[in-house]
């Protein structure tokens, strides 16, 4: 037993020993995106098929849409389809980890209000449960690789930091979109709609090459943009200028300062939420 | 003193209430409205200088608790008592830190579990099994504490045969024995219990509060719970703490808390005297069963006291009655004067006496209010208050049973028997 544990309840005291909280409720952590995993592949009827259906399914509109109908070229010699993938593997994993960590305080307001823990593990948790999709659809990429006999090069051990900062870009923005959602409930329903504008408007059916030089610096503030013209670098090895590298560098600043300006309003809000949700 | 385990000093909680709206959240489009609408208010001003400005919205600021100084000593079984609204759930918040409080501190020693609710986080879609481990690690236990007592929860709670179906199959009282099991083989030091505990089957409540009251004596753990039932409070908790408006009134012996909280209940309303400067009079009191103390009973006999002065003779007026339930925000019975005597009510001046009596109260256990009106028959109101007072009918609680068993329950109690004739 552990008779040295000792609290404060204070005004302002969970704020000192929010980190260490956050270690010692690792546990909570674990089990919650255990749970939101487990549900999600037993809720849906087909589970897991589901999982391989969507980016398959989307991926196929997606190339034929872009690549037979509208007719648009590659400057690389890999498959129009590999392309697409390789493009709508970050941006599903981007847009379903914004969606569920924007709605996981509000979906789970009943714990948030009998309860004790750092309210940060809720949406941390639901990016998981996103994360175990990518898992899946990367394997779907190495399958579709596989099909078309297009071999992977060294650049793919890079893929990890452009999956790292993904995440990071899903967790800033589901973090600060949550914060909203419990103060303005009806800004749920602006959410779909930013998800919905942001596939086509990120390079996902078609290649940034397309985007006149002219608009490319606007293009690029868009921080999505340098994660899946990053992907598309390291699979199927997309060109990398100069300009590329001050894109990326800019959307690595752009990131963690989302991040930094999320986690400062959500700690700044948690305190509320049992009261107002 | 050294061996306590809660110190509180000055504590306190402060909501804000917005008059204008009842959500506790806002809505964007409300926030977006209302700026264009404080815009234009400028704008009108400006055209026309002299026009007061009245603010849309009212807030109002409400101590839930306030000034809380308290000890709790390790081992002590701590009852906190008082009427709805008084901040016990409040208390149980700010000590189990799902809010913090807005002054003061309190100091904890121990690890707390709190159960303001049973089966917090039960996923219906889970295995009995899988839920066992979520629900544990929500009330902070760690995966080794829960694999160590797994065999013990599942034993305790009698679902064995059902520990791989998902919980949606299980019938009510399965789900809750599941979650009562869990909770009672908790390790923290301190344990919150909310009144949540009083559902379930009464043996099955017996049992976990058996072996919460063990823990109690033989591990010197220490307990606060809430309940509106005296007899449980009594039996559970050997201390007591009243809590009246957010504000500490009592804490010490359990009976005495028990004891101050019952005579409060039914005597000092803090009833404000009503006047009605149209036809003269004042009410000057209320009461339910004056010479009783405690707690109506159902099945028994109700009395209703009201005092009017009058500064003349008053004739043709109504005196209406309402008993409502906040738990189902309806009324359940509405009685007046000139239903039952006619219209020829006549008060005179000075001291007049009211009695109405209730011979047999029909009415479940639950929290009711009483409401009152003075009218002019079938004409208007001069006076219309639907929850005047506060009180509560409870169920006398036959000693072995902890908690309230449930021989019936909804509003109304209606008299009736059961035959069986049993197939021969």
């Amino acid at each position: 037993m552990e008779t040295s544990y000792r609290v404060i309840v204070a005004p302002g005291r969970t704020e000192k020993n929010y980190w260490s909280d956050l270690w010692h409720f690792r546990e909570l952590f674990y089990i919650l995106s255990w749970r939101d995993v487990k549900v999600r592949y037993k809720q849906t009827a087909i589970g897991v098929a589901w999982a391989v259906l969507r980016p398959l399914l989307t991926m196929v509109i997606l190339t034929v849409v872009f690549g037979k109908v509208a007719g648009m070229k590659l400057e690389s010699s890999a498959p129009y389809a590999i392309m697409v993938f390789a493009g709508l593997l970050p941006w599903q994993f981007f847009s379903s980890a914004l969606t569920g960590a924007s709605e996981s305080l509000i979906t789970n307001s009943n714990l948030l209000s009998k309860v004790y823990f750092p309210r940060l593990i809720v949406p941390a948790s639901a990016i998981i449960t996103s994360f175990v999709d990518f898992l899946i659809s990367f394997v779907i990429l190495v399958g579709l690789m596989a099909y078309y006999g297009y071999p992977p090069t060294w650049r793919v051990l890079v893929l990890p930091f452009f999956t790292l900062l993904a995440f990071l870009q899903a967790f800033g923005f589901g973090l600060y979109l949550a914060t909203l959602n419990v103060k303005y409930r009806d800004f749920r329903y602006v959410i779909p709609f930013i998800v919905q504008v942001g596939m086509y408007v990120a390079p996902i059916g078609f290649s940034s090459s397309a985007i006149p030089d002219r608009w490319r610096p606007l293009y690029n503030a868009n921080p999505v943009v340098a994660v899946i013209d990053g992907f598309r670098w390291s699979i199927i090895g997309q060109s990398w200028s100069a300009s590329s590298s001050v894109y990326l560098t800019v959307s690595v600043v752009f990131t963690l300062s989302v991040l930094g300006y999320a986690l400062h309003r959500f700690r700044a809000m948690e305190q509320t939420f049992a009261d107002t949700i | 003193m050294k061996n306590s385990v809660i110190t509180a000093t000055g504590l306190g909680k402060r909501y804000f209430i917005g008059h204008e709206r009842r959500e506790s959240y806002t809505a964007l489009r409300d926030v977006l409205v209302n700026r264009a609408r404080a815009v234009m208010d400028r704008i009108s001003r400006v055209w026309s200088p002299g026009s007061a400005h009245v603010s849309g919205r009212v807030i109002e600021e409400f101590w839930a608790l306030q000034g809380l100084d308290f000890e709790i000593a390790r081992g002590d079984a701590v009852g906190i008592i008082g009427r709805n609204g008084a901040g016990k759930s409040t208390l149980l918040k700010v000590l189990s830190r799902i809010t913090e409080p807005t002054r003061g501190q309190a100091e904890i020693n121990g690890r707390l579990a709190s159960l303001l609710e049973v089966g917090t986080g039960f996923h219906p879609e889970l295995t009995g099994r899988e839920n066992i481990f979520l629900n544990g690690a929500i009330l902070g236990m760690s995966r080794s504490e829960i694999r160590a007592r797994f065999d013990e929860i599942v034993e305790f709670s009698g679902v064995e045969k059902f520990l791989d179906t998902p919980v949606k199959r299980f019938s009510s009282g399965m789900y809750v024995r599941l979650a009562f099991s869990v909770a009672a083989h908790l390790s923290s030091e301190i344990l919150i219990v909310d009144e949540v505990l009083a559902v379930g089957d009464a043996d099955f409540q017996k049992k976990c509060l058996g072996k919460m009251g063990d823990a109690t004596r033989e591990q010197g753990r220490t307990v606060l719970f809430v309940s509106h039932n005296m007899l449980a409070i009594q039996q559970l908790c050997n201390r007591g703490m009243v809590l009246e408006r957010g504000r500490l009134k009592f804490h010490g012996n359990v009976s005495d808390a028990v004891a101050c909280y019952s005579k409060r209940e039914s005597r000092d309303y803090s009833f404000q005297a009503i006047v009605i400067p149209d036809i003269e009079l004042v009410v000057t009191s209320i009461q339910i069963n004056a010479e009783r103390s405690g707690i109506v009973h159902p099945h028994q006999e109700m009395v209703i006291d009201i005092e009017i002065e009058c500064r003349r003779d008053v004739d043709r007026i109504g005196i209406e009655l309402l008993i409502s339930s906040p738990d189902v925000n309806g009324i359940v019975f509405a009685t007046n004067t000139k239903t039952r005597k006619g219209l020829d009510v006549l008060l005179r001046k000075g001291r007049n006496r009211v009695t109405c009596r209730i011979d047999k109260l029909n009415l479940c256990s639950g929290r009711y209010s009483l409401g009152f009106g003075i009218d002019i028959p079938f004409v208007s109101f001069y006076f219309y208050e639907r929850d005047l007072l506060d009180f509560v009918v409870e169920e006398t609680v036959a000693p072995p049973c902890l908690l309230p068993t449930i021989p019936a329950y909804g509003r109304v109690y209606l008299d009736h028997e059961f035959h069986v004739e049993s197939g021969g």
